[in-house]
């Protein structure tokens, strides 16, 4: 029996780093200072397991060798005309920018999850700019927290015991006051000393008022989105009259309507508040590194996410160039998916046409995508069985640790791409010598 | 009866999705219809009781429970995953984002359609499956 501490989580975009797990028998058996979402994976993550390659023939799956499988992968993506990259936020920066060129060799479009989650808030913070803080800051400065249609006691289990609510900061000692805003008295609401439940898909009109009150206009209507005006006043004033003031927002913001102008709003509002106080936003960010997939793009092609490399050279479009609409349109003709299960989370008319891609499916677990697979190549637990990077929603990098050993024989996602990218460079270079 | 249908992350969906998409528990995590009391009893069903969730893009078989969330009648909260993907509206307005919460949505009682599994789920869905 050992304990390995400080390890990182590889769950949420938290990456809680204060992790202590006790190891027997290269198992993990107890996880101290983890989240219920934390220990769930720690200690589950070991089931429904696929330990052998898999490639689809007439139908059925049938157990084959790495480089048999890694051989039809390579020649279904060299094959292909406009293969769709897709995932990449449960693995490590250095797995994505292996995608990164693989995705530049064969031509296709990379995407990441972003695009289900926080895409319509880059493309916000693209019009608008973000003011933003480490959640260290806002742990030791805040004294306002707003959470607008986020729900961290559920899908971020300890931002608030960590940074925000349930926790004492170095320069702020007092209570932190609490509002949140949704359409649900959520989990979180119940602990706010503010709660507005807004109508679904008003959010735009709500931020739009609060930005016209800060300017001290008056609003000539009795309510909006079903909160009085008098009430909305109220909030202004508790925003405009704190010391440092952090509004986190989630997909209650990005998946309802107006989607990124939402996101325009509330960094308006944001930017607004910061001529009379400070003021900082920041986007919960859902899986553990899908802002290190983020960043890795961002510096190796000029792109957040959705690119496409068809022509060559990096192109960046969404709306054209993003995983759903590509998949609505039917138009890639291959498809890889790392470290996700878009089967399961893609609205189902998408989800399709990647089912009848020829698809490729890097991943520890027999997923709902991986079932629908023509190979599937068996990876590590990253963050349990190998290491890397992963950054935090706060753009903060945070080492990832190898805590067991993998089961015998299994790669990493990295190390799986890097040997699929030199076996399509191999099959790229015969065929330009037997045309 | 209209509703708005509002999708979104839980601690049960959170946790299970964990321990495997194919288990049991996570099946019965996901394939659930948060309703306010009053909704429930407009419908006429109880706690546990099937219904049938639509849009215009396609339908589900759901059970019913009820909310905890305070009151929030004419909006229901299904949980994310492949139960509800087939009704949500998948339309991105040209920024690459489906629209996951705030669709109009008919909910009516179904308590003689079953919940279908993962499997037979995908298998209803999905034609390569099929081959």
């Amino acid at each position: 029996m050992r304990t390995v501490k400080h390890v990182t989580c590889p769950v949420c975009g938290c990456l809680c780093d204060d992790l202590e797990l006790t190891i027997k028998d290269e198992k993990v058996v107890k996880v101290k200072n983890g989240c219920a979402l934390c220990k769930a994976k720690f200690l589950g993550y070991s089931k429904h397991r696929v330990l052998k390659p898999l490639v689809r023939k007439n139908g059925r799956f049938f157990e084959v060798s790495y480089e048999e499988a890694v051989s039809r992968a390579a020649e279904i993506l060299t094959e292909a005309n406009y293969p769709l990259l897709y995932g990449w936020s449960m693995t490590s920066c250095e797995a994505v920018s292996a995608g990164i060129e693989l995705a530049e060799e064969i031509g296709g479009v990379i995407d990441t999850t972003s695009t289900l989650c926080h895409g319509p808030s880059t493309l916000g913070i693209q019009d608008v700019g973000i003011s933003s803080a480490t959640l260290g800051q806002v742990r030791h400065r805040a004294d306002l927290i707003v959470y607008w249609g986020s729900n961290p006691l559920i899908a971020h289990p300890r931002h608030m015991e960590r940074y925000t609510i349930f926790r004492k900061g170095r320069f702020q000692k007092e209570k932190r006051k609490l509002i949140v805003v949704d359409v649900r008295k959520t989990e979180t609401a119940e602990t706010a000393d503010i709660f507005l439940q807004i109508k679904p898909n008003m959010d735009y009109e709500v931020l739009q008022a609060l930005r016209a009150l800060i300017r001290d206009q008056e609003l000539d209507v009795d309510e909006v989105a079903g909160i009085p005006t008098e009430r909305l006043e109220e909030i202004a004033d508790t925003m405009v009259e704190c010391r440092f003031g952090a509004l986190f927002f989630g997909s209650g913001l990005t998946m309802t309507r107006g989607k990124n102008r939402n996101i325009d709003a509330v960094l308006s509002l944001v930017s607004d508040l910061n001529k009379l106080t400070k003021f900082i936003a920041m986007p919960m960010r859902g899986h553990f590194n899908v802002t290190g997939a983020d960043m890795i793009l961002t510096w190796q092609t000029g792109y957040p996410y959705a690119v496409d490399f068809s022509l060559g050279y990096p192109r960046y479009n969404p709306g054209e160039t993003s995983a759903v609409d590509i998949l609505l349109r039917e138009e890639s003709d291959a498809a890889l998916v790392v470290a996700s299960d878009p089967v399961a989370s893609l609205p189902r008319k998408a989800a399709e046409h990647l089912a009848e891609n020829p698809l490729i499916v890097v991943d520890p677990h027999m997923s709902a995508t991986a079932r629908m697979a023509d190979v599937v190549l068996p990876s590590t637990f990253v963050g349990i069985e190998s290491g890397g990077t992963a950054y935090r929603m706060d753009h903060v990098p945070l080492p990832l640790k190898k805590i067991v050993e993998p089961p015998e024989g299994i790669l990493s996602d990295e190390e799986i791409l890097r040997i699929i990218l030199s076996e399509v460079k191999r099959k790229k270079a015969e065929q330009m010598e037997n045309p | 009866m209209k509703v708005i249908l509002v999708t979104g992350r839980t601690v049960k969906q959170g946790f299970w999705k964990e321990y495997g998409k194919f288990s049991k528990a996570y099946m019965e995590s996901v394939s659930v219809c948060y309703m306010d009391a009053r909704d429930m009893e407009r419908l006429g069903i109880k706690d546990g009781t099937n219904v049938q969730v639509s849009t215009k893009h396609g339908s589900t078989i759901l059970k019913a429970l009820k909310s905890t969330r305070g009151k929030h009648s004419g909006i229901i909260f299904v949980p994310y995953g492949p139960w509800i993907n087939g009704v949500v509206d998948p339309e991105t307005d040209s920024v690459g984002m489906p629209s996951f919460k705030g669709t109009q949505a008919e909910v009516e009682p179904a308590p003689e359609k079953p919940v279908l599994s993962l499997e037979e789920l995908l298998k209803k869905q999905f034609r390569k499956l099929n081959r």
